[in-house]
Parts: structure tokens; sequence; C-alpha cells
């Protein structure tokens, strides 16, 4: 397949009757990864008649296996399956903080979180899709827009864009296209500390776009703009960070004894479709960053992504992946021998 | 002493003013085909209403599927953009006339209809110029491609920031790409490979393989062979030539599928929508609509793939058999068509005789 890819670009390049410069900036520095061969489920969800999935931007599942999905569809919706793609329910039709998708996730009690990237909110359901608790308020339509700050309101935010939680129930945000920093909140949503702002230097963001805690409280956040995740200790003290994986769209850390980091490189929904060729591909990687394999491409056909937004990966070898540009959601099942390969970076 | 270029443009003007002489003529000569209209052969519901009817189109069945510009649109403003939705609907009709149902209900993207065709497994694709999609609805209304991306939002007053525009460039530029600027109308040739009309915008053709992944994009605004003045319609016939209707030019340019430039017809007028009859022969068809503003020409052409007038029928208006500026034509049958009209807000069923 990427024998395939690579002819078609030439080709492609030759049509256009000049030689763009390559956007090797996009392109992950890892090299000579293996792939992991891998297979999507086909016609996985099954909606009603009279509904739609649009930018399939949020996906997550619960203990029990079954599937939400956040999208972007004429309005924003929120809809949970069964683990066989069976439409069970649509969650909060018309809510106040639904108004342009970013991310579902669940925590380890099966509560569903949302986080809405158009009314600044993150939003907590129960299992059975009360509204819990909410962190950020929508503007009122008549407040002056909000402006990206150095030292932003503790409950403010501006376009956040994820949501994660340590096993004290800490929770993490992503704040996000507006704002540059990770905020942490105790259990209850009252404010603990926030960190960063924009910029390249360590603890600095350029659009984090996704962050994960390990079992052990770590913090990973995908800061997909300067090309790295970087990773906190509990406390959102700086300690290292994952530079080889290209653009982290998204990335998830899968439950069980030993953890992995899943983040993928996702294909830009820009015009860029020279760049394409070159991302598009998802990374399965150790906790500590050492690169254990690739799978996928960009692209529109079964099995190629169409700019990966969200990862659930709570069994490691069953990836579910949010697409943004195809509107659907693929569950991926892994081939696990060639997993266990181990590269240096 | 005559400047040599200045006799050549002399000359040149006399046989241009010739030709347009006789293009008057042939114009004046293309014989009225007679025909018979239903405007109200598609039964809507109480209560449902189209609006302004950008796309018609039938499956291989008769169905009939209309994608207009009607419905409610939505503007929600969030932190600092403003989030719209709706606007467009798109309705099946069996063979008959009789209402079938409403299809993509709620489905993202649906702002602004510009068209609707049906390929030859009876997919249902809709081009929308709001959203900058293409979205591909199998027969039973479920996507199974998009081609593009909506905007994500428009940008309060007077900030900027919309983000996710899905656009690249100066507008009239033909950005290459797989993103669009005002699309206008989608074909395919022989094999799938997909031919998007691009628009409003961005003056050019984009083609795709039969799994949406970008080829090629020819085109750029101006008045030459290969350019684009708002390319509005588009078409192939069975030997894969590609047929762009240029308004903003007055003509259609013929192309081969690769794009390369192969031959133009014009006296036509302005051709807002073209169709090509499936069936050999196959007959072009072509809608010299009028502008929204008046009811100004609107007549229709029937062609051989040539550029051959074979007759015209039909003018702008509100009555039956007149047109309030067409902007689809579905000729699956050469002899019965369909034609949507924006501003009568209505779709007639012509019979030719």
């Amino acid at each position: 397949m990427n024998k395939t890819s690579r002819f078609d670009l030439s080709v492609l390049l030759l049509l256009l009757g000049e030689s763009p410069a390559l956007p090797q900036s996009v392109q992950a520095k890892a090299q000579n990864v293996p792939e992991i061969p891998f297979e999507s489920v086909p016609g996985l969800l099954k909606l009603p008649p009279t509904l739609h999935l649009g930018e399939a931007v949020g996906v997550a599942t619960n203990s029990k296996g079954n599937i939400f999905v956040f999208t972007r569809s004429g309005e924003t919706h929120l809809f949970e399956f069964q683990p066989n793609g069976t439409f069970v329910r649509e969650i909060g039709r018309g809510l106040y903080g639904f108004l342009f998708a970013h991310a579902v996730r669940i925590d380890p009690q099966d509560n569903i979180w949302v986080v809405d990237e158009g009314t600044n909110m993150v939003i907590k359901f129960d299992p059975r899709g009360r509204v819990m608790m909410l962190i950020g308020r929508r503007p009122e339509p008549s407040e002056a827009p909000s402006e990206a700050s150095a030292q932003p309101a503790p409950y403010r935010f501006n376009r956040p864009t994820d949501v994660a939680w340590d096993a004290a129930g800490n929770i993490f945000i992503s704040d996000g296209y507006g704002n540059s920093r990770v905020a942490k909140y105790n259990k209850d949503g009252e404010f603990i500390k926030s960190i960063g702002s924009r910029g390249t230097a360590p603890a600095q963001f350029n659009t984090p776009h996704a962050i994960a805690v390990d079992s052990r409280g770590t913090v990973y956040v995908a800061d997909r703009n300067n090309f790295r995740i970087q990773v906190f200790d509990n406390d959102l003290n700086y300690k290292t960070m994952y530079d080889q994986v290209g653009a982290p769209w998204a990335i998830c850390i899968s439950q069980g004894s030993h953890q992995y980091l899943y983040s993928s490189n996702s294909g830009s929904t820009n015009n860029e479709f020279v760049a394409r060729f070159y991302t598009g591909e998802i990374y399965k990687m150790e906790l500590d960053g050492t690169i254990l394999g690739r799978f996928g491409k960009s692209g529109k056909q079964l099995g190629e992504f169409g700019s990966v937004h969200e990862l659930d990966c709570r069994n490691p070898q069953e990836v579910l992946a949010g697409e943004i540009t195809t509107w659907r959601v693929q569950k991926l099942l892994l081939n696990s021998k060639a997993g266990s390969v181990k590269v240096a970076r | 002493m005559r400047h040599p270029f200045r006799e050549l443009f002399c000359r040149m003007s006399a046989l241009l003013a010739a030709g347009l002489v006789l293009t008057t003529v042939l114009q004046g000569q293309a014989p009225e085909i007679a025909f018979d209209s239903s405007a109200d052969f598609l039964k809507l519901p109480d209560g449902i209403y189209f609006g302004e009817v950008a796309g018609i189109a039938t499956n291989s069945k008769g169905h009939a599927f209309v994608y207009a510009r009607g419905g409610t649109t939505l503007a929600s403003t969030g932190g600092s953009r403003t989030f719209t939705s709706g606007g467009s609907r798109l309705f099946e009709f069996d063979q008959t006339g009789k209402f079938l149902r409403e299809l993509a209900l709620g489905m993202y993207g649906l702002l602004f209809a510009e068209g609707v065709r049906v390929d030859a497994q009876d997919n249902i694709w809709l081009v929308d110029r709001g959203s900058n999609l293409v979205i591909k609805l199998n027969s039973e209304g479920r996507v199974s491609m998009v081609l593009g991306r909506k905007p994500e939002a428009a940008p309060a007053p007077g900030r900027g920031g919309g983000g996710g525009t899905g656009r690249g460039g100066v507008p009239g530029a033909g950005v290459a790409g797989d993103n669009f600027n005002g699309p206008t109308d989608i074909a395919w040739d022989t094999t799938g490979n997909i031919f998007v009309s691009d628009g409003y915008g961005n003056a050019r053709i984009a083609k795709f393989d039969r799994n949406g992944a970008f080829i090629k994009s020819w085109g750029q605004k101006g008045k030459e062979a290969g350019q684009f003045d708002t390319p509005h319609s588009i078409a192939l016939d069975a030997s894969n030539n590609v047929y762009v209707a240029d308004p903003g030019n007055r003509r259609i340019q013929v192309f081969d599928t690769d794009g390369n430039f192969k031959s133009l017809i014009s006296n036509i007028g302005a051709p807002r929508a073209i169709c090509i009859s499936p069936q050999p022969p196959q007959f072009l068809f072509s809608s010299n609509s009028n502008d929204p503003a008046g009811y100004e020409d609107g007549e229709i052409y029937k062609l051989e793939l040539d550029g051959k007038l074979v007759g015209r029928f039909g003018r702008a208006g509100t009555k039956i058999k007149q047109f309030g500026t067409v902007n689809a034509i579905d000729c699956r049958r050469p002899n019965e068509l369909h034609v949507g009209e924006l501003i009568n807000w209505r779709v007639q069923k012509l019979t030719l005789r």
C-alpha cells in the first residue's frame, strides 16, 4: 500500500507541473517503524434513519464496552451504542452546553464527560445521562469575545480540547485553542493549578489538543502544533517530551497492568493534500516513549483515516478512532504479535 | 502606413461581426421544441415546502430527489465564533410524484443547497455551496463519502479566526486540493472518477478517484480556454468527455478526462445548468437561465454532443412552462425533463414533443 502511495504522489507532482517543497515538517521523525497489521470492522455503528454522524470528533467506551460518540452533526449530539454498534440512545439532546463537540471520555465510574469547544464547557454526566458537574461557563451572547490570556481565569476556558483523571479523581483539562495551558482540579471540580502559555519551550504549548493520565498519575499532553507529547508529573512539573511521532492530534493510554500510549499523527483537515501522503498513521508506544509500531494512513476507505480526532484504547488490541473528515468511527483490531516488536528510537 | 496589426485587427473584427450575425441567425433558426409541463407532479405533504430548488435528480427507478434551500438556518454564538446549521433539505419522491421521505435530516453541512445528482449505482450526491461539501449518500440515505470540509464557524463580527475554513488562496486562483470554495456540481466518468465544478470561489475543476482520493485539478478565473468564470455545472458523456458550463464566459467548455481542452460550445447564452442524457444517442441540454433579478432569457437548448443545435424551448417567467432561474436539469429520459427553479421555488416536469 505504501508503494502505491508514493507512486501516486510522484504522478501527482508530475501532473501539477511543479515540485512543491515536500512538507517534511509534518512527517514524523521516527523512521523504520514496524507496521502493525490491523483490520477495521465494517459498518460498525448503526443509527436510526433520522440520525446521522457528522464530524465524529469524540469517541470513548465505558466499562461495559458501550461506545459513546460526540459528533458535530447539524447540531452537536452525544450518542450511545452497544459494543456491537447497536444504537442505544441520545444523551443531552438540546443541551445548553452543546454547540461544537470536541471530545468525550468515560471515567472509571462510567461517568460520561464531554468537552465542548463552542460553549467552552466541560460537562460530567452520570451513567444515566444526568448532568452531575460543570466546569467552565458558556459565554453570554452579549459578552465580548474571549481573548487568549497569559493568566487565564481558573474556571474560564477558551476552546478547551480534552479531559483526563488520575486515580484519585483529580481532573486535568487541556485548554486549548484559545488558551495554551493545562489546568488541574480536584474531584469536586475545585481549581488546584494551571500551567503553560503559548510557545515552544518545555511546558509551553501550541494547541494542547488531547490529554491522558497513566495509572501512576503521570500526565501526557498532546502538544499538537509543536509536534510533541509533553510529559508532566502529577503536580504538572515538566518531565520529558516525545517528539518522534509527528503532530499528536489524539492520544490515549490503555488500561490494564501494562499500559500503552497511542498517538495519531492525523492528516490535516486543510487543503494540504500533499502533506496527507506523509501523515495519518497511528503510533503505539510504551509509556516511556519507546515506539512499538505504527498502523494506517490517510484516506477515505475502510482502514484509512480521515483526520483522526480522538482515540479510545481501553482494550489495547481494540482501538476506536473518531474521524473528522470522513464522519465515522472505526473499530481497529490490532494484531498482537506485531505489536511486540521493539525498535530503538 | 497602416499598422499591420491594426489591419489584422480590423479584419478580425469584421470576421467576428460576421460571426455574430451568423450565430444570431443560427440561434434564431433553432427550432422551437413544443413541450408540456406539470408544475405539481411532485406532491409535497401539507406543511413541507421547497424554497429555492437548487438541485433535482432522478435515480434508476425514476425516484426524484430534490435538494432545496428551505428550512430554518440557525446561528449560535460561542466564545468568539458563530456556528451555523440548517438551511437546506433533501426530499425523495417516487416515480409517480408521491412524497416518500425527507433524507439527511439534521445532517452536518446542509447549509446552502447547490446541487444533487444520482450516480450509476443510485448513490445520491449533494453539493452544498454554503458548507463547501460534497456528500455521497447511499440509496438508503446513509453517508458513504464526504469530500471537502465545512468551515468550522463564522468569525464573530469584526474578528478573524473562523477556523478550519477549508479553503486556501485567493478567490479565482483555482487552488489545487481536495477542499472546495463554493462548489456547484458533480459528475462521474465511466470508471467512477469524480469531477467537481468548484465553483463560485475557486474557478476550477477537481478530479478525484472513485475512493475520493484527490487526483488533480485544472483551471482558474479567466476568459482563455481552460479558464472559467464561475463554472456552474458539469456533465460527462459516454466517451468520458467533460462538459463544463462556464456561464460567466457564455460557453460550455469540453475537456478530455485528464482536463485537456478540446472544444467550445457557444451561442447558447450563459449556461447555468447542463445535463447529458445517458442513453445513446446522447443529447446535451443547457439552460440560459435568467438572472434572478429579472426575467430576461431563460430558454433551454437541446444540442447534440458536438454542439449542433437541435432546438430550444421555454423562456423566463412565473407561469407554467416558464422558468424562474433554472439551476438544475435532470434528463435521464431526454423527452421527460425535470427542471429545478430558484426563484419560482418549484420543479417542473417537462414533456418534449
